[in-house]
């Protein structure tokens, strides 16, 4: 067992529900106790999607735990077939349908039997995997389904595009600005004279993976989620990939490179320097920002940085290389990952964290002392207590990182965003600094009087008590209105039974 | 008029097949662990259980909460490790770090299924570790949401004192808890204070409730000179009620019921079943049974009530009238559907997780009595319903309002429904008198912020109907 008060990645299922709700005409049904499709809620209100969240439940209860399922699941996957017709079911596993080990494939065998959509079971074990573990292998799972079942048909055309072509792969409902990473991604294609073939899974059907082995490459920008499938489309149809992330002017470049090299050793003859030159000097800010004598002012500045492995690692080259930042410490919540992102960032930074222990890099945080962390929900948490500003850079995240405004963290936009996050975090912590060596933009003491300040209502014990029940944030205009209401009525003890009075009486 | 047609008809009960969207009930850790302030809740479960929670109560992760996972490995499941030592490793850092007055272990789905015995590991435990442990399985396979809050206080009520400590030196003090209240008061104060009340026996109200709104009820029950001896729970697990034999108790929420049976049939109390004191006609009922209950003549209840309903006319007004359609996933919708009826409303439907028709008795019977009363047709009642099917009522009824979990809010605001997430009535304060326009106030948000919408012409905002 494990004293556990937070954690970064989400059990599996979360990873498998991502990826099927990221499909269109895909429906999820999880084999779970009632209450654990909280998925649901989460997809409505960070996404604020305007669509039903295609993932249902085959209630695990009393009766299941004594007789198993029997027909239960079977007959919630065809009476979903029958009502909304998706092209795919995916039965979803849960961590307490792993401990029943009932027998879900043969479930899912005897209800494709009476479907007219596919049938399959989600191969991820709740006690092995993580979240974005989970996503990897479900997409794989379901890339891989339809290939072979294309490849049977032979109904696959393996035939490439005219023009170059890429496979996006890897942006899913619930990631990090994956949206507008995805937007993003696309302009940058299509300003490399590159079609987008596919992007998957977000916003697309099943049918179109059997289109996926037209495209000349795979893209693949976030670790996370999509490598496997990229190498199962080079070992199958011998597509290459670029698997570098596109964040940040030196990688993004990077990155274009990679695909010029893979575009002309199949024929294409590109030669994107003079775009990499023009967008890097005079379209992203991100270059000439470094040299700005605002940036100047950043330079030896210290900075954590803490996230997933894509964002972590990409914002500590940044930091470092194009800001010439002091990176103290980066970190990851990628375990299972771990090798890569040493490799990525140790010539960056002091010192590398690997942990899903919110506590340890907490204590590192508050050790370190640096004048801005980069990290998760969690981080900026830590920074508020201790007086260190924060910029969200990875997952988990609120509904504020899920902004309607155009925000990639991607491509050359992309690089004016996060100078922008950078630069903001950094000033904010400045200011505050000075005020406080200024003593503050104000006095502190209000220069009016409230209503209440010269009061000659007296404030029974009780009375008080019961106002410092009320949170703080309302307790003055509850005293306010309170003393106005016992002042109209000449009281002249407030109690709790005139406190309360007070909110009965309308307008109070 | 034949005498049939005045025989008013009887509420219809249906049930579906249990698909609907809830809250799993560990989320009571959330509003108990701030209730009960000694307390520390440790959850014994998984990470899905760990993520709920985590995003389920937001913000207040980040506020050193009073509660934790016991997270379980695959060791744990597969019984490599020893459950008891791992939760004494776990409880002793517990006790090291927060030194609480008494952890609650919180059951979980996954300690259902492979059997922990927690009941029989706590006393042993305790017993070594020296600071109680109070069990309590609240479930996904067996509850839903607010149930969650049942099951602990089920287990509490068998740790309230069964006798009221004599002290040597205070013979005349009825109990700790009023020698605690009175504490540092002189003699003649208390004196005065019980001049005030009738002569009845003891009444303990169960049900956890933020501090305002019990002083509030408190005070609503002293008006009619009735005493509440205690709460369960109290503000601290060091200051839980006496129960002694015969004492009378009542709850203040409709999801208590196994609360309630145990408080009859464990600890021997009195159970006054009673409508629940949400709405003023929800609160004027409770008083009423309670004073019947102990042979008083409630005092002024008339001009009270009419008082409040004076003020909530405004808000009364949006909603005359109009229709409401509860999804049903927190077992306060019998209550809240009655007070709106009585607000002039219409409830063609009411979903409900669970339906214990004898704690509700009074609850159902006022429903059907203001039914009659505001003449409306009675709602179709709901138990375990099934989400699916209840969209298509609704595209059907088309409700003036659906109230629902956040699940379906929001895909039923973008066809044009108007909703109010279920959640927050679990949360606002809505009991008593002095609350009733809060309840108001949200059902009638969404009503008003669509009226300021409504000329903009933009109802429906996904592009292509909703299947049927």
């Amino acid at each position: 067992m494990k004293l556990a008060y937070w954690m970064y990645a989400g059990p599996a299922h979360i990873g498998t529900l991502r990826i099927a709700s990221s499909f269109k005409n895909v429906h999820a049904i999880m084999h779970a106790p009632l209450g654990d499709d909280y998925f649901n809620v989460m997809r409505s209100m960070l996404e604020r999607e305007r669509n039903f969240t295609p993932v249902t439940t085959s209630v695990v209860d009393r009766n299941v735990l004594a007789r198993g399922s029997q027909e239960k699941v079977v007959d919630n996957i065809t009476r979903k077939d029958a009502e909304e017709h998706p092209d795919l079911i995916v039965l979803t596993p849960t961590c307490t349908s792993s401990i029943l080990q009932e027998d879900l494939q043969n479930f899912v065998e005897r209800a494709q039997l009476e479907s007219k959509g596919d049938v399959m079971l989600a191969d991820v074990n709740h006690y092995r995997y993580n979240e974005l573990q989970a996503a990897d292998r479900t997409l794989h799972q379901i890339a891989q389904f339809y290939i072979e079942k294309a490849l049977k048909r032979g109904e696959l055309p393996t035939q490439k595009t005219e023009k170059p072509s890429v496979n996006i792969i890897g942006t899913s409902t619930m990631g990090f600005h994956n949206q507008h990473d995805c937007t993003e991604l696309k302009r940058l294609m299509a300003d490399l004279g590159i079609e987008v073939n596919v992007v998957m899974p977000e916003s697309s059907t099943v049918y179109d993976i059997q289109k996926m082995p037209r495209a000349w490459f795979n893209l693949v920008p976030y670790r996370e989620l999509g490598l496997p499938l990229a190498q199962y489309l080079q070992e199958q149809f011998g597509t290459p990939f670029v698997d570098i992330t596109p964040m940040g002017v030196v990688e993004t470049a990077r990155c274009i490179r990679k695909i010029q090299q893979i575009l002309n050793e199949q024929g294409a003859a590109v030669d994107y320097e003079a775009f990499i030159n023009e967008q890097t000097l005079h379209v992203s800010q991100a270059a000439w920002f470094s040299r700005s004598i605002d940036c100047q002012n950043l330079t030896g500045k210290k900075a954590v940085v803490f996230g997933d492995n894509t964002h972590a690692a990409a914002m500590t080259k940044i930091l470092a290389r194009e800001m010439g930042i002091h990176v103290v410490l980066a970190g990851t919540y990628c375990k299972y990952d771990a090798d890569w992102f040493r490799e990525q960032v140790s010539e960056y930074c002091d010192e590398v964290l690997i942990s899903e222990d919110n506590g340890e890099i907490g204590d590192a945080i508050a050790r370190l002392e640096p004048s801005a962390i980069f990290g998760t929900q969690m981080e900026r948490h830590v920074g508020k207590r201790l007086d260190i500003p924060c910029g969200v850079i990875a997952a988990p995240i609120h509904i504020q990182n899920f902004p309607i405004g155009y925000k990639p963290f991607m491509g050359y936009e992309g690089t004016n965003q996060i100078t922008d996050l950078i630069y903001n975090s950094f000033t904010l912590g400045m200011e505050d600094h000075l005020l406080e060596i200024f003593g503050g933009h104000d006095t502190k003491e209000g220069i009016t009087k409230g209503i209440s300040a010269d009061s000659d209502l007296a404030w029974s014990r009780d009375g008080l008590a019961e106002l410092n029940k009320i949170p703080g944030f309302v307790r003055g205009k509850v005293k306010r209105n309170t003393e106005k209401f016992a002042r109209e009525r000449q009281i002249e003890q407030i109690t709790a039974e005139v406190l309360y009075a007070a909110k009965e009486s309308v307008g109070a | 008029m034949t005498l049939a047609e005045t025989q008013p008809q009887a509420l219809e009960f249906e049930c579906e097949t249990g698909n609907y969207h809830t809250f799993c009930p560990i989320s009571c850790v959330a509003w108990l662990y701030q209730k009960i302030e000694d307390s520390f809740f440790l959850v014994i479960g998984t990470k899905t259980c760990g993520y709920f929670l985590q995003n389920a109560m937001g913000v207040m992760i980040f506020a050193e909460p009073r509660y934790a996972m016991a997270e379980l490995e695959e060791g744990d499941i597969s019984a490599q490790l020893n459950d008891y030592e791992e939760l004494k490793r776990l409880c002793t850092q517990i006790k090291r770090d927060r030194n609480p007055s008494v952890i609650v272990w919180i059951g979980t789905c996954t300690t259902e299924i492979i059997k922990t015995d927690l009941e029989g590991l706590a006393p042993r435990l305790e017993a070594e570790i020296g600071i109680p442990i109070v069990v309590a399985r609240a479930n996904g396979l067996d509850y839903a949401f607010t149930q969650g809050e049942d099951t602990v206080l089920a287990a509490m009520a068998h740790r309230c004192p069964d006798k009221a400590p004599v002290a040597e030196t205070e013979k005349e003090e009825r109990n700790a808890i009023s020698r605690l209240m009175n504490f540092g008061r002189k003699k003649e104060d208390v004196a005065a204070d019980e001049s005030e009340y009738v002569k009845h026996p003891p009444l303990v109200l169960f049900g956890s409730l933020p501090d305002p709104v019990v002083t509030q009820l408190t005070m609503e029950l002293k008006r009619q000179g009735i005493k509440v001896s205690g709460w369960l729970p109290a503000k601290r697990f060091t200051e839980l009620p006496v129960l002694e034999e015969g004492y009378y108790v009542s709850g203040i929420n409709p999801f208590l019921s196994r609360t309630a049976t145990t408080l009859m049939r464990r600890r021997k109390c009195k159970l006054i079943g009673a409508p629940f004191p949400i709405g003023p006609d929800g609160t004027r009922a409770w008083i009423e049974k309670i004073c019947s209950v102990f042979g008083i003549e409630p005092q002024g209840l008339d001009d009270r009530e009419a008082q409040i309903w004076a003020g909530l006319e405004d808000y009364v007004k949006l909603i005359r009238g109009k229709s409401v359609f509860f999804m049903g996933d927190n077992l306060l919708e019998i209550s809240l559907a009655r007070f709106l009826v009585r607000c002039g409303m219409t409830v063609p439907e009411i979903g409900i997780p669970y339906m214990d028709k004898r704690y509700q008795a009074a609850e159902l019977a006022l429903l059907e009595k203001t039914c009659a009363e505001m003449g409306v047709p009675l709602p179709r009642i709901m138990e375990k319903p099934d989400n699916y099917n209840q969209l298509q009522r609704i595209y059907q009824l088309k409700p003036d309002l659906v109230i629902t979990g956040m699940a379906h809010a929001n895909p039923l605001e973008a066809r044009g429904i108007n909703t109010k997430w279920s959640v927050e009535f679990t949360f606002a304060q809505i009991h008593g008198f002095t609350n009733a326009r809060d309840v108001l106030e949200l059902v009638t948000r969404p009503l008003r912020r669509n009226n300021s919408l409504k000329d903009l012409g933009w109802d429906k905002l996904v592009r292509e109907e909703a299947k049927l």
